[in-house]
């Protein structure tokens, strides 16, 4: 299926979690967070939270700034 | 020991903790620092360390896969508290949910709430800005606000519940330093929380005239991470927020028309 990640269309398998795709974006093991839909993924819920066909994902972190 | 002496080591240790208080959190430093605008990261940790400064901004955007080193490893390492903000947001929700994300990313529930009306002036838009504050405190947020140099909208900040007001000096990265004084100084007199100069800092003089006004901080990024000597610069705000501080408590002398000689008149000699 296609699922929408940080702007750019994706395509990812049918079986695909947050955190298996928020793996292929980054490796931080912290300092990550995660909006589908625009409502926030807590990082306990990203391995059972299941994304759909034509859903956004935004996965952020700190940059510099301000 | 006399009783001077120990008046004097009372003075002493009284301007030792001399700390600013923000939600209930002490921080010897007055500077808070943002990050943007460093030409690498080894000049921002360079300038941070000269700074002396405990509580460095960041902001929240998409991960990168080109991005090389992490601005929160450098101030992991210095020991530097992490301050998110929301900058980029144009709405009340864009806002809170930025914020979220940050608290997530961040394990901070510390939040410099940015909510810009347009990208030509980067001025605080006033209506979203309180609703974000509102929505943001309830959620249990400690909020600093971006704010203009208005002092109705500062009090009703604080009345929000936002744990600091953040007045501009002028718009964010001009340099023009602080052009309204006297709002700064009517924000300064009515408010109970910290007030901290953020925006328009273009050099230490403008540091140093915010802390005499009686700001309890000053935040600033573009004058030093864009500076020709960014460490040097860095160093230069440190000691001007320590010299305008001291100076305040101190109290300056009232502004005269003509001379007042600080010599004595007496005893002049060959008359």
């Amino acid at each position: 299926m296609q699922v929408i990640v940080n702007g750019e269309p994706r395509e990812v398998p049918d079986d695909a979690t947050v955190e298996s795709i928020v793996e292929t974006v980054t490796r931080a093991p912290s300092g990550v967070a995660v909006a589908l839909n625009g409502v926030i993924v807590r990082r306990g819920d990203w391995a059972t939270t299941a994304p759909r066909e034509a859903d956004r994902l935004e996965v952020l972190t700190a940059v510099q700034g301000g | 020991m006399s009783a001077r002496t120990k008046d004097r080591a009372g003075e002493r240790s009284e301007a030792m903790s001399d700390e600013l208080v923000i939600g209930g959190e002490s921080f010897e430093s007055r500077l808070i620092m943002g990050t943007g605008g460093a030409p690498s990261m080894a000049a921002l940790d360079e300038a941070l360390v000269a700074s002396g400064t405990e509580l460095t901004t960041v902001a929240m955007r998409r991960v990168s896969p080109t991005a090389h080193g992490s601005v929160l490893d450098v101030l992991r390492r210095r020991g530097i508290r992490v301050l998110p903000n929301t900058a980029g947001c144009f709405t009340a929700g864009e806002a809170v949910l930025t914020a979220k994300l940050a608290r997530e990313a961040l394990e901070t529930n510390w939040i410099k709430l940015e909510v810009i009306a347009d990208e030509r002036t980067l001025l605080p838009d006033p209506v979203e800005l309180l609703t974000a504050a509102e929505q943001l405190v309830a959620d249990g947020f400690v909020v600093l606000p971006y704010t203009n140099d208005d002092p109705v909208l500062a009090r009703r900040l604080e009345q929000a519940g936002c744990a600091a007001v953040m007045p501009l000096g002028s718009p964010i990265g001009s340099g023009l330093g602080i052009r309204n004084q006297h709002n700064i100084e009517l924000i300064v007199e009515q408010a109970a929380v910290p007030v901290v100069l953020d925006a328009g800092i273009g050099t230490a003089s403008d540091a140093a005239l915010a802390m005499e006004l009686g700001c309890d901080a000053v935040l600033l990024a573009t004058a030093v991470t864009r500076a020709r000597n960014p460490a040097q610069m860095a160093a230069a705000m440190r000691h001007a927020v320590v010299a305008g501080r001291l100076a305040k408590a101190a109290g300056r002398i009232p502004k005269r028309r003509y001379a007042q000689a600080s010599s004595p008149w007496e005893g002049i000699g060959g008359g």
